[in-house]
């Protein structure tokens, strides 16, 4: 039994003057992991942050867990773009991940060795045991993004949102990723990624979500991810290669 | 006091024309500036400035304008090398290196400025106008030093206007094109420093960047041509000079460059509320004009869907 | 205490609480936010005197902390709507300031203000006007506002360490666990205005950017963990405030503007020899860097 956990409805966002989201309604099941796809500007990290209220919405409604933002908080992750964050900021990667947990410290207290060792574990669970103290700037690319999902993780939430995690990431740091995603669906967490490379979306994700402005398309990865979908959401920004695969695309851009 | 005799009073004539022509000068070295995004950093210049004009005055023994004016913008020069310095060399961002080198700068310049007015006798040297500013107190020669420094500057933007175009547009573009960008770097920094130690004389280190700053994004308001632009800051800027300065005249020892300043900003602000693009009452209309349409179509396609039950 | 120590203590305490606000200001990349309020405050300042008609601490506090959120209020809103940010805090400052200098010149008159005073900062005077207090005796009233005022902003910043930290490292993060953004972001600019006009009679308004600006610099260059960065920066503010003193002693010039370039001296200092990110360090980097290839 799959229960609905995210239900967007309607839901508008402009960023100064330009209408980027327009009618967007979806609902998310529990235990899925959805990869959201869409060409450059088509406001997949905006719905993001509309959801989550980091960004006005000019209309719609979101609910979380049949609930409201506010009183779900603490069940819901968000990993940034990693290029969000300043790098040069004075600390190290186990603060980082420390700061994680802080809506659970609460105000006033300082965070406890307690504190410290969940964050350590998580550390150790993205590989990056060994670079809990070294200074953030100092990682590269693919370990800063490790970092950021050991983060995420210490959170403990059951709904996480994801901004683009494999962005200019390695190879290793990719798989490392991708398989922690799917651990935590194994166990019931639901997962939303936003996503850019077509070419993964039927290996790594079972929902897609097909975004362009609008919902153009979502389901179950083996239905909708489709010819006709991509065509309809890239518009003319494809390249078709390889098409005896179905997906061997390449946004143009 | 009545304004007829205020135009007619000779001294005041000069002072407006000098106050005039740096407002169309900062007004046009503004539009340069806000696109190369450094409107900012002519309040830190200008500061820096302040060591150098004493120095200057030290080494001459007199206050010589040109000499000033050049010691000035060899020191707002190297305020300018070394934020670029500190930048590029460490993890420190622009705007802090902005910050020091203008408080550094200043407080030695404040330093010396003590000094100089210890040893010449209280405030004889007239070095403290150039702290806030003294366009009344401009003589004739300062105008025809500063007359001539500005022409040169208006002049070197509109000469090169379409080389200027492609330098802040798309400096790769314009390198590809053969354009130097080591030159129109060094170009851009030599006029914009010009505008802000030639200003300084007239309203002072801490209110010039204002009339750099100010005019440019007021024009923004009105035209998306970067030629219209231009015009229409260097007409703000050149009114704002003009008003305020006649208005300041009007009190007993008003003060001219905040004066100046608060003209530019009445301009900005009706700009800002009725300019022609994205000023806020036009905003507002096409916002009203656009909720309608969406309404419109929302209930098409209402009606559409019913039609297909 | 003598009349040098009560200006030691003053310059000190000083040098400490802009030391401190001045790690936050640089992580928040708003050093020019600091310019910005430290001129708009005189504003604040001249409102709540032309309002109240006397000059008393607590007035000038209140108006300057309207004056400072005024100021970090008018640019987000220019920002909004599409101005550069750096543009618009040009524009919000240079005419809050002019505005100020304005009504000094047209109704205050000269009598009690004074922009220069207000601009460069007179710490001589501070000494001279004294109020008691019980037990520590007779204190100078701009050294016990200080004081006061440097426990407060300690205790701000040590009692909200975390979400202070996490609100500048990672704001998204932060609102999405709840914690109030927005709200942090306006308190800190009270705390920006309240140092910033406690050190006015000290330092005056431009010389208060170098004291909140360059010690942080300068420790941001020394370390890599925060904690350590805000004691550094700290101790920075604490020694330029006592070298400017001694400069300004021993060439007989202006104290204020002695501080401002003792900053600097220790930013320079910094900036060569810092074993992590100073020159020579980064210069023996890249030799070893050559070596190896």
């Amino acid at each position: 039994m799959s229960d609905i956990v995210l239900k967007v409805g309607n839901l508008a966002a402009a960023y100064r003057k330009n209408t980027v989201l327009e009618n967007v309604s979806f609902e998310i099941n529990s235990g899925s992991l959805t990869g959201i796809v869409g060409p450059n500007g088509a406001g997949k990290s905006t719905l993001m942050k509309t959801m989550l209220n980091l960004h006005p919405s000019l209309q719609g409604t979101v609910s979380f867990f049949h609930s409201s933002l506010e009183k779900m908080k603490k069940r819901i992750g968000y990993v940034p773009q990693r290029g969000s964050v300043d790098w040069d900021f004075p600390t190290d990667a186990l603060d980082v991940v420390t700061m994680g947990l802080y809506g659970q410290v609460g105000w006033f207290k300082r965070a406890s060795s307690a504190h410290k060792r969940k964050a350590y574990e998580a550390l150790e669970k993205m590989g990056m045991a060994d670079y809990a103290n070294r200074q953030i700037s100092q990682l590269s690319g693919g370990q800063q993004q490790r970092v950021f999902l050991a983060r995420a993780l210490v959170q403990e939430a059951d709904l996480y949102f994801m901004d683009e995690p494999l962005a200019g990431v390695d190879a290793a740091t990719e798989r490392a990723i991708m398989k922690t995603l799917q651990e935590l669906k194994s166990i019931g967490k639901t997962v939303l990624v936003v996503h850019h490379d077509l070419q993964t979306v039927t290996d790594y994700y079972d929902h897609v979500l097909f975004l362009n402005r609008t919902v153009i398309a979502h389901g179950k990865t083996k239905e909708v991810f489709t010819r006709n979908n991509i065509a309809k959401t890239y518009g003319g920004d494809i390249r078709w290669l390889g098409e005896e695969n179905g997906y061997g695309l390449y946004p143009v851009k | 006091m009545d304004m007829g005799s205020i135009l007619l009073n000779s001294s005041l004539q000069w002072v407006l024309f000098s106050t005039t022509i740096l407002g169309i000068a900062a007004g046009t070295i503004g539009c340069l500036a806000y696109w190369k995004k450094q409107s900012l950093l002519s309040d830190s210049l200008a500061h820096a400035a302040l060591p150098g004009v004493v120095i200057a005055y030290l080494m001459l023994g007199e206050k010589n304008l040109i000499i000033m004016i050049i010691g000035a913008g060899i020191s707002a020069l190297l305020g300018a090398y070394f934020i670029h310095f500190i930048q590029s060399s460490t993890r420190i961002k622009e705007d802090t290196a902005m910050g020091m080198i203008l408080s550094v700068f200043f407080g030695f310049g404040i330093m010396l400025l003590t000094i100089v007015n210890r040893t010449a006798g209280g405030n004889q040297s007239g070095l403290d106008s150039f702290i806030f500013g003294q366009a009344a107190a401009m003589v004739q020669s300062d105008v025809v030093t500063m007359f001539c420094l500005t022409s040169v500057v208006i002049l070197i933007v509109f000469i090169g206007f379409k080389e200027w175009k492609l330098y802040l547009f798309d400096p790769n573009f314009a390198k590809g094109l053969g354009l130097s960008l080591k030159w129109m770097n060094g170009i851009y920094m030599t006029i914009f420093v010009t505008t802000i130690v030639v200003g300084i004389q007239a309203v002072g280190v801490i209110l010039i960047a204002a009339l750099i700053i100010i005019p440019s994004v007021s024009a923004r308001y009105w035209t998306h041509s970067f030629k219209t632009m231009i015009l229409l800051s260097a007409i703000m800027g050149g009114i704002s000079g003009a008003l305020g300065t006649f208005i300041s005249a009007l009190g007993s020892s008003w003060p001219t460059g905040p004066f100046i300043v608060l003209f530019a900003a009445a301009l900005f602000i009706i700009s800002l509320l009725f300019g022609k693009e994205h000023g806020l009452l036009i905003q507002y209309i096409q916002r009203k004009r656009h909720k309608r349409l969406v309404g419109f179509h929302a209930n098409n396609i209402r009606l559409k869907t019913k039609e297909v039950e | 205490m003598t009349y040098t120590g009560w200006i030691i203590m003053t310059a000190s305490l000083v040098g400490l609480s802009c030391g401190i606000i001045g790690v936050f200001l640089i992580l928040r990349k708003m050093a020019m936010m600091a310019d910005a309020i430290s001129h708009t405050v005189l504003l604040g300042i001249v409102t709540a005197y032309l309002v109240t008609k006397e000059l008393s601490g607590i007035h000038m506090l209140v108006g300057a902390i309207i004056a400072g959120l005024l100021t970090a209020f008018m640019v987000q809103w220019l920002h909004t709507l599409g101005v550069q940010e750096h543009a618009s805090l040009g524009i919000v400052f240079t005419t809050l300031f002019a505005i100020g200098v304005i009504l000094i010149a047209t109704s205050v008159g000269n009598a009690h203000l004074d922009v220069k005073h207000a601009l460069m900062g007179e710490i001589t005077f501070i000494p001279w006007e004294r109020m008691a207090l019980p037990v520590i005796g007779e204190v100078p009233k701009a050294t016990a506002l200080l004081a006061l005022i440097v426990m407060f902003v300690t205790f701000c910043i040590v009692a909200f360490y975390k979400e202070w930290k996490i609100t500048t490292f990672d704001p998204a993060l932060a609102a999405s666990l709840g914690i109030p953004v927005v709200f942090m972001h306006y308190l800190f600019m009270c705390l920006v205005s309240v140092t910033t006009v406690a050190s006015f009679d000290a330092v005056g308004a431009i010389m208060v950017v170098a004291m909140l600006i360059t010690p942080a610099a300068s420790a941001y260059l020394w370390t890599d963990r925060l904690s350590i960065m805000l004691l550094l920066s700290g101790s920075f503010g604490v020694i330029a405030a006592i070298a400017g003193y001694y400069i300004a002693a021993f060439m007989d010039t202006s104290i204020s503007g002695s501080m401002a370039f003792a900053t600097g001296l220790v930013f320079l200092f910094s900036f060569l020899f810092s074993p992590k990110h100073g020159l020579f360090a980064s210069r023996g980097k890249l030799l070893k860097g050559n070596l190896k290839f």
